[in-house]
């Protein structure tokens, strides 16, 4: 296992397997009455946020919580940040209080990256989401949900998601979501295929592992998974689409739409959602809808990673392994 | 005056020759010169060039002083074997009246270190709106003949046409910085491949490639001269090559950092390799050299852009676009070009020297080394080998993408009208 967890691009399908068995026996922890393991008692970690994300940091507290670490809650609203200190100050203030763990989200792509790799830090970094390029664990909670919908919860166990079909609709451009996923999806044998208007997709897409597609229609009937993306209305103004109707009508998934989906196939969503752009209340109340799932398993996949990273191995091996393949790729 | 006799260089590459400067000029080059009386350097196995002539520098004063001044940017520029460089006009405040570029151009004069050109700003603020008083800044103590709002382009096709057409009356140029602002809102690096999986903001190689386009276009139309700053695309490598084929008059500029440097580098997002314009892909930059060498492209220049520690230690899109480059030019020049065989010694002195003094009207720069001509030159060691260590720069700054990496050449000696201001590989 890594010392960081930067970029789903990092996994190897080992990694993420583990990663995903790992999740499951947090799953367990989250049935008992008493939801607690000792096992990061005595290590602190500190949940960085550069950005709004209520969501998020608070299912990383969940996760540390369950798992006795000491949790600090870092906002860089209202904090010396917001006065212009660096990013390289507050990690070294942080460092210097002695936290063993730093989960971040920043909206710049590649600080995680940068902290940790260089040199600022000696604490494991956990990319909570960066800017417009990786969110590691959203993809990892997100295969997890695939693997036990449409593998099984136990026969999952050990199995990666070979020729599982996997559909993305949405704002792919701006989205550290999708890239993930199509790393994650690509590396766990899945067969993903993109679909957003052109403008909503990066140039340079076709280097990607996985499929682009203009037409949602004509994608759903093979699809095992549809994971619908946030559109911001904002986009709207920078000429990305005409309208929220035309949005809509085109890429929006409806009830009618969901019916040429197959009788097994799930849909999606990282959330927030925004219901009426690209979905409907009708498919968001759905039972094929497995938001709230996914926020369920997005703690116990938390907890897996931070287990692996800090607690799930002999210390010192941990301190000599390399830093993540993103170097080198 | 002193005398120095530079004995066995090879001038421009050629056969090994002596040279002997008088005072500020040079007396007499041949074989077997007499040493009497003179400083002697040997020269046994360098290629002495005339000094370097940069079109494109940012010295930082007035304004950031905290990042360069004039007497630590020309002090580089001497350690890299300039004797002339062209001193941008993006400082605090802005270059654009005859009052700010005297100022520089009189800092340049006290450092002694290399003449300092400035260049005037196009427009009031570099805001792109009002012309500046081109005319004056030409007819002050500074004598302004290159014009540039480089750092932001004139992407106003009317100012721009203006401007072109203005500068005619006392032979001026305006050096244009290509860049759509409307394409590259929040632009962090080359659009391609490596920014769609980076998640980074594109630059596209079209909003480059769109402005050169209407420019050359433009400067056509009037008849005008037009000179392009850092030309970084095999697009915009094929539009000049077009423009030149009808004869117009336009003149285009390559960085060191172009020639060698691909967006293959930002995968480590380290911003010492976030750069305006960003580096581009191994087809540009194969293209450009190319573009060099068959003179599409005329000459090299630094785009030597310094900026303190703190704006480039931090995360990628809160980091300063820009590199130092006058201490690394020549090594990087002889790293992709002349090693490669794509130039030799020569064609290297008309890219490095005589181009860019003739497209800022220079006098007593970029001169044939030839008895009676001002002393300023260069003299290298090709064979050494070495790692660039910042720690040793003469600039101020130290954000380079070149540190550990090794790099062929060394500046030995420049003479600035017969004052050497490097001796032995020191400043003097």
């Amino acid at each position: 296992m890594m010392r960081h967890l930067i970029s789903a691009a990092d996994l190897t399908k080992d990694d993420a397997v583990r990663i995903l068995d790992t999740a499951e026996e947090m799953a367990r922890v989250a049935d008992r009455p008493i939801k607690k393991l000792p096992t990061l008692r005595g290590r602190t970690v500190v949940n960085l946020f550069f950005e709004d994300s209520t969501r998020t940091r608070i299912s990383f507290e969940a996760a540390e919580k369950r798992l006795s670490a000491d949790v600090i809650n870092f906002s860089a609203k209202g904090s010396s940040v917001s006065k212009g200190e660096s990013l390289k100050d507050t990690a070294q203030t942080l460092e210097a209080m002695g936290v063993d763990a730093v989960v971040i989200r920043h909206g710049a792509s590649g600080a995680p990256f940068r902290l940790a790799t260089s040199g600022w830090i000696d604490a494991a970094v956990v990319n909570a989401g960066d800017g417009t390029h990786q969110h590691p664990t959203q993809a990892l909670l997100d295969a997890f949900t695939m693997r036990r919908r449409l593998v099984g919860r136990d026969a999952g166990l050990g199995q990666d998601l070979a020729g599982k079909r996997v559909t993305l609709v949405g704002d792919i451009l701006h989205s550290r979501v999708a890239r993930s996923n199509v790393d994650l999806l690509h590396t766990l044998g899945a067969e993903v295929t993109l679909v957003a208007p052109p403008t909503l997709l990066p140039v340079g897409v076709g280097s990607w592992p996985c499929e682009v597609s203009y037409d949602l229609d004509r994608v759903l009937p093979a699809s095992d998974a549809v994971m619908m993306l946030r559109v911001q209305r904002e986009r709207m103004n920078a000429a990305f689409f005409p309208t929220e109707r035309e949005y809509s009508r085109r890429y929006g998934l409806d009830g009618e739409r969901m019916a040429r989906m197959p009788g097994h196939a799930l849909v999606m969503h990282p959330g927030p959602m925004v219901r009426g752009m690209e979905i409907t209340a009708e498919v968001a109340d759905s039972e094929r809808c497995t938001v709230v799932e996914q926020v369920a398993n997005g703690v116990s996949i938390r907890m897996a990673v931070l287990y692996l990273l800090l607690g799930g191995q002999d210390q010192t091996a941990q301190q000599t392994a390399p830093a993540p393949a993103t170097e080198e790729k | 005056m002193s005398k120095t006799l530079i004995r066995g260089a090879k001038v421009l590459g050629g056969a090994p020759q002596d040279v002997l400067i008088d005072g500020e000029r040079i007396e007499a080059v041949g074989e077997g010169l007499s040493a009497e009386g003179a400083e002697v350097v040997d020269a046994a196995g360098r290629v002495l060039l005339p000094g370097l002539v940069d079109l494109h520098t940012h010295l930082r004063e007035p304004g950031r002083e905290d990042s360069e001044t004039v007497l630590t940017g020309t002090r580089a520029a001497a350690a890299g074997g300039f004797t002339a460089v062209h001193a941008m006009a993006n400082t605090f405040p802005v270059a654009d009246t005859a009052g700010v570029v005297e100022q520089v151009w009189r800092l340049g004069r006290e450092s002694g270190y290399c003449d300092v050109q400035p260049v005037g700003a196009v427009t009031v603020g570099l805001e792109g709106k009002k012309l500046a008083e081109l005319g004056a800044m030409h007819d002050s103590a500074a004598g302004v003949v290159v014009f540039s709002d480089d750092g932001k382009c004139v992407d106003d096709a009317v100012i721009m046409r203006r401007a072109l057409e203005y500068v005619k009356a006392f032979d001026g140029v305006v050096a244009q910085h290509a860049q759509e602002p409307r394409l590259t809102e929040g632009a962090q690096m080359n659009e391609g491949v490596v920014s769609a999986e980076l998640g980074l903001g594109g630059w596209p190689a079209v909003a480059e490639e769109s402005i050169i386009a209407r420019d050359v276009l433009l400067a056509a139309h009037v008849g005008s001269r037009v000179h392009i700053c850092h030309l970084s695309t095999a697009g915009s490598v094929e539009i000049v090559r077009w423009a030149k084929s009808k004869g117009w008059n336009v003149t285009a500029e390559v960085t060191p950092h172009h020639l060698l440097l691909t967006d293959e580098l930002v995968r480590s997002y380290d911003p010492v390799y976030k750069v305006n314009p960003p580096l581009r892909t191994e087809r540009d930059v194969l293209a450009l050299r190319e573009a060099l060498a068959d003179g599409t492209i005329d000459c090299v220049a630094t785009d030597h852009a310094p900026h303190p520690h703190e704006d480039k230690d931090c995360e990628w899109a809160a980091a300063a676009m820009g590199m130092v480059g006058l201490e690394t030019a020549l090594s990087v020049v002889q790293h992709t070009m002349v090693d490669t065989g794509l130039l030799d010694w020569a064609q290297l002195a008309e890219r490095m020297s005589f181009r860019p003094a003739a497209i800022g009207r220079l006098t007593g720069q970029g001169r044939p080394v030839s008895p009676g001509e001002p002393a300023n030159l260069t003299l290298v060691d090709p064979a050494y080998r070495g790692a660039v260590d910042p720690a040793g720069f003469a600039s101020r700054s130290r954000n380079t993408p070149y540190e550990g990496r090794e790099l062929p050449g060394r500046v030995t000696h420049t003479w600035l009208r017969g004052r050497a201001t490097v001796a032995d590989g020191k400043l003097v």
